[in-house]
């Protein structure tokens, strides 16, 4: 079956916090987007492998974020889990057009 | 140059340390094989206690790693026992059937415990305390089992016994003398020593001689000579360690009760030494480290051709390392006809002093409950000091600090090492050390029994003054090395203001971590609370959003209910605003108030408007509730009004930011109804007064709350109160709770600050600095727009949008 990628847009970059989660629902998706302190803007599962944290709430530092729940640490760049834990969540591209931003989703 | 082979039997304390001491002296003399029975690498032996009383794994108690073996080059077998010597052709084999053949042979192959012989030791669950293998069965018992009996009072048995009971067993401990440890005490301290422990929760059986072990393939109990019984599931010998001279004796090597070797280790067999628990020197087989690691130099020297006058034998010296217990022994320990004493006996207290004296000189020491002169008067009983030389040293000094200060440049700091206090104090200068770890990792002091670890840390604090602080230690987080102490220093020297300032500026390893941001924005505030910007993207997620998340992602409101007293106007805004937004449920928390639980993020704004109550920030590292009993106006017994005095705490000190958070009580009189006893700050009103209680704590580790003062008006207990909280404010390390600061500073500690009133005075002015800024973070949130999208709303995107 032919996948294809959606742009979604989200809003612009200004309403995102800085150094902060936002939940982002998309039809039954629940995404985490993060703006980071250099003012990246990634996006992941809101949704912890472990055992299910909102990840959006997490502290965010640099690339990573720490889940509220258990403090899992998960970089927010690919979604992967760090040692000693070990896991992964869904990443999703972000593009910025001007001061837009879309997530792309493949479905 | 060819290398000499150099061949250790026994991986263990005494021989591995005469292979350090080898390789500090000639780094590449030798081409080193080491053969041990066991399948570890070296390890502290002593600190099977510990590993047994719980807290310390096997892992943590390591002497050297695997890699120590590389880095020197060492050929190492472990799991391999060596089962003949052959001293003709100068080789050993192995049970593996390797050969090797030594130019000079070390045998290090310690003690076996001695097993009694009594009918039925053969019986499964009766177990040494030895290794890591016992250590490691008798705690896979203890899940299985309830009951264990310790034969023997001595050292080891009373380290074991204190170990079941940790683990949860029932223990009996079976001696054949009246009183403890008879081999290190006199009667008294062994009754002051068996009185501490069966407080603790063991059970003694003194006089008692077993005479069988029962059961039929498993032990079920043990049988005495005086035809009493007991039951027992798992009984543990302890009555003492035979030298393990097997192999030796075999080889034809002369043995008496241990191998007897000379002034420099030797046997009366060329190029075979033998050191350790297996040696006998002067009639004497050791059986504590720290003469086995005197050996250990003496042969390396010996080894590297170092002249030396030889290995002199040993006084002893003696500590129990179970929590609770403070005793000491060294040198003689009973009196007769040729001594006299020096005694102290403080039966309330249980503390117990005696020091002989034999022809003016002191000739041995027992203390009790107070051992902090133990390695003093150690040191004087080596050096056979007269006994007016204690007596003058002993007076006038109060402070630990000022006694290492007091004692000489030769004198003893480690024991079980041989490190001196000029040695650790050159080290210390030399390598600009600042930790008990870095001093242990330089100089070896406190690396076996840990018992001196105190004394280096009083030690480093008056070589470095002002610049140490002895828990520095402590990195915040694995993102800096730095401790608690020096972010704070640097922060104050150096004005900083943010967090992003404190990482560059102090080099943080990474962007920070969950522990250190949150911790470095309450230390910002702490230290600057008018102009600091709370930075709440570095807060835990609760406090960042004013409400507890819950395990499913939402959230529970928990309005603030002064004193615990409501009207019937909030219970009805409770109950509409939670039949409005269907909260999950109403529950009435152990802090007593309300807590809705169930609320979804983005209603939370909503419900707090609606509800125009303060927040009862039952998630913050803050004040959370201030829990009264019914008081005067009302109850029987009540003396004071305990409600009026909790609501004016309660309104005083809300919003504080604090290290972890604080819970407060208010009773009317001893029988505590709030609870005053288990609080971080615990109110008791009792006629004419205000009792103070402090550091109290009902959670994970429950602690009973410390009397600090008791004062006469409401006014100056307040006052009190506030200069305790900015004191905790500016001391204690982000999370801990106050019982953990209170017992780290020690209550004493903590009076004698606060019994002077200027420094009351000026932490009052510096609490009401932080309180003047604070706002209700409810009314905060709903009033700011920014606020209420960046951290309540979602996006939502319906599906249909392409
Ligand atoms: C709501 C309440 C239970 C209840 O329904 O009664 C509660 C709920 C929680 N407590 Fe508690 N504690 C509550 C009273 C207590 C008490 C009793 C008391 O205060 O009288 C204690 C023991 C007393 C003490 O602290 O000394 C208590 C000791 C703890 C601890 C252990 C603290 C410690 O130092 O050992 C934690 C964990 C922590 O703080 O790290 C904790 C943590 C928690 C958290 C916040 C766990 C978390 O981080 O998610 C719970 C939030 C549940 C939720 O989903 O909302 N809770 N907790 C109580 C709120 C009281 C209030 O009105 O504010
Ligand atoms: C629970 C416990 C608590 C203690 N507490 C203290 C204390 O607080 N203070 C103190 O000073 N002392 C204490 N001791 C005593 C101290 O541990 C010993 O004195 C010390 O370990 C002896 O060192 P060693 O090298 O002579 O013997 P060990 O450390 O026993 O080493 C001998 C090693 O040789 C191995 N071996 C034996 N035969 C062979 C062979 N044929 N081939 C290869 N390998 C062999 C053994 O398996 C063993 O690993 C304690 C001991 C125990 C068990
Ligand atoms: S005791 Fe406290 S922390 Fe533990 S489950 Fe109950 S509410 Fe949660
Ligand atoms: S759910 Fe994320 S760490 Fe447990």
């Amino acid at each position: 079956m032919e996948k294809t990628i959606r742009s979604v847009f989200i809003g612009e970059v200004a309403e995102l916090p800085q150094k902060l989660g936002k939940t982002v629902i998309v039809g039954n998706k629940e995404i985490a987007v993060f703006k980071t302190e250099k003012g990246d803007i990634r996006a992941i599962e809101n949704r912890c492998p472990h055992k299910g944290g909102v990840l959006a709430e997490g502290i965010l530092s640099g690339e990573y974020v720490f889940c509220p729940m258990h403090d899992w640490k998960i970089s927010v760049k690919d979604g992967k889990v760090q040692a000693p834990d070990v896991g992964c969540v869904q990443s999703y591209p972000v593009e910025v057009k001007g001061d837009q931003v879309y997530i792309l989703i493949r479905e | 140059m060819l290398k000499q082979k150099l061949v250790l039997i026994g991986n263990g304390m005494a021989g591995v340390r005469a292979i350090e001491e080898v390789l500090k002296i000639n780094p590449d003399g030798f081409e080193i094989t080491i053969f041990g029975t066991e399948p570890y690498p070296n390890y502290n032996r002593i600190q099977l206690s510990k590993v047994l009383q719980g807290g310390t794994s096997v892992s943590d108690i390591t002497l050297n790693e695997w890699e120590w073996y590389e880095d020197n080059k060492i050929k190492f077998y472990p799991g391999e026992s060596v089962i003949t010597i052959n001293t003709k052709t100068q080789s050993v084999s192995t049970d593996k059937g390797r050969k090797e053949s030594y130019d000079q042979l070390i045998i290090a192959t310690g003690s076996n415990p001695f097993m009694l012989p009594l009918p039925g030791a053969d019986k499964e669950g009766v177990k040494a305390f030895r290794n890591i293998k016992d250590c490691e069965e008798m705690i896979e018992y203890s899940k299985r089992f309830k009951k264990a009996a310790v034969i023997g009072g001595g050292l080891l048995g009373l380290e074991a016994a204190r170990g079941l009971l940790n683990l949860g067993m029932e223990v009996d401990v079976i001696h054949i003398y009246d009183y403890l440890m008879e081999r290190q005490l006199d009667r008294t301290a062994g009754k002051l020593l068996q009185a501490e422990l069966e407080k603790q929760g063991m059970n003694f059986l003194l006089q008692k001689n077993t005479a069988e072990i029962t059961g039929r393939k498993q032990v079920t109990g043990l049988k005495f000579t005086d035809g009493s019984k007991i039951k027992a599931d798992l009984v543990v010998m302890a009555v003492g360690i035979k030298p393990n001279v097997a192999l030796a004796q075999e080889a034809g090597i002369p043995v008496n009760r241990g191998i007897i070797v000379n002034d420099y280790l030797e046997t009366e067999i060329p190029n075979v030494f033998a050191v350790g628990e297996c040696a006998e020197h002067r009639g004497i087989a050791y059986g504590l480290v720290a003469p086995l690691y005197q050996q250990g130099q003496v042969l390396a020297k010996r080894l590297c051709g170092i002249q030396d006058k030889g290995y002199q034998g040993s006084v002893l010296s003696t500590q129990l390392k179970v929590s609770g217990v403070d005793v000491f022994s060294a040198g003689k320990i009973n009196e007769d006809e040729g001594t006299k004493v020096y005694k102290m006996y403080d039966d309330w207290n249980g503390v117990y002093k005696k020091v002989l004296i034999e022809n003016g000189k002191i000739a041995g020491a027992v203390l009790f409950g107070d051992t902090k002169d133990g390695n003093k008067l150690f040191d004087f009983i080596k050096k056979g000091a007269l006994i007016e030389e204690y007596l003058e040293s002993s007076q006038c000094v109060n402070s630990e600090v000022n006694l290492v200060a007091s004692m000489a440049d030769e004198e003893l700091i480690c024991g079980c090492n041989g490190v001196t206090k000029g040695s650790i104090v050159e080290a210390i200068k030399a390598n600009g050390l600042t930790t008990v770890d870095q001093v242990k990792g330089c100089t070896n002091a406190s690396r076996s029994c840990g018992g001196c670890k105190s004394l280096v840390s009083d030690l480093l604090a008056c070589t470095l003054g002002d610049q140490y602080q002895a828990d520095q230690k402590e990195a915040i987080c694995s993102c800096t090395t730095l401790s608690r102490e020096e972010v704070l220093a640097e922060i104050r020297d150096k004005g900083l203001t943010h967090i992003r300032e404190v990482m560059n500026v102090l080099e943080w390893k990474t962007d920070g971590c969950s522990k250190c941001k949150p911790a470095l924005n309450y230390y910002l505030g702490m230290v600057n609370p008018l102009k600091y910007q709370d930075e709440r993207e570095a807060r835990y997620v609760n406090e960042r959003m004013h409400a507890n998340i819950q395990k499913d992602g939402t959230y529970s409101v928990v309005p603030r209910m002064y004193g615990g007293v409501t009207t019937s106007e909030d219970l009805r805004k409770i109950a509409d605003v939670a039949d409005k937004y269907k909260v999950g449920m109403i529950k009435v928390t152990g802090g007593q108030r309300i807590d809705l639980l169930g609320v979804y993020k983005e209603d939370l704004p909503k419900i707090w408007a609606e509800l125009d109550m303060p927040s009862g920030s039952a998630y913050s590292k803050g004040l959370r509730t201030v829990k009264t009993c019914v008081g005067e106006n009302y109850c029987r017994f009540g003396t004071q009004d305990s409600i009026g005095m909790g609501i004016r705490l309660e309104r005083k000190f809300e919003g504080l930011n604090t290290p972890h958070k604080v819970k407060m009580a208010v009773s009317a009189c001893p029988r505590n109804c709030a609870e005053s006893g288990i609080k971080d700050v615990g109110v008791v009103g009792v006629e004419g007064a205000w009792e103070m209680y402090v550091g109290g704590n009902g959670g994970t580790h429950l602690r009973e709350a410390d009397l600090l003062f008791k004062f006469k008006s409401g006014d100056e207990l307040v006052e009190m109160i506030g200069a305790f909280l900015q004191y905790y404010r500016e001391t204690a390390k982000y999370l801990e709770r106050t019982s953990a600061w209170v017992e780290r500073l020690g209550i004493d500690h903590i009076r004698e600050v606060l019994s002077d009133e200027l420094m009351v005075t000026e932490y009052n002015h510096r609490i009401e600095e932080a309180l003047s800024v604070v706002q209700d973070p409810w009314k905060e949130a709903i009033n700011n727009k920014n606020l209420l999208r960046d951290l309540y709303q979602n996006v939502k995107i319906p599906v249909e949008t392409k």
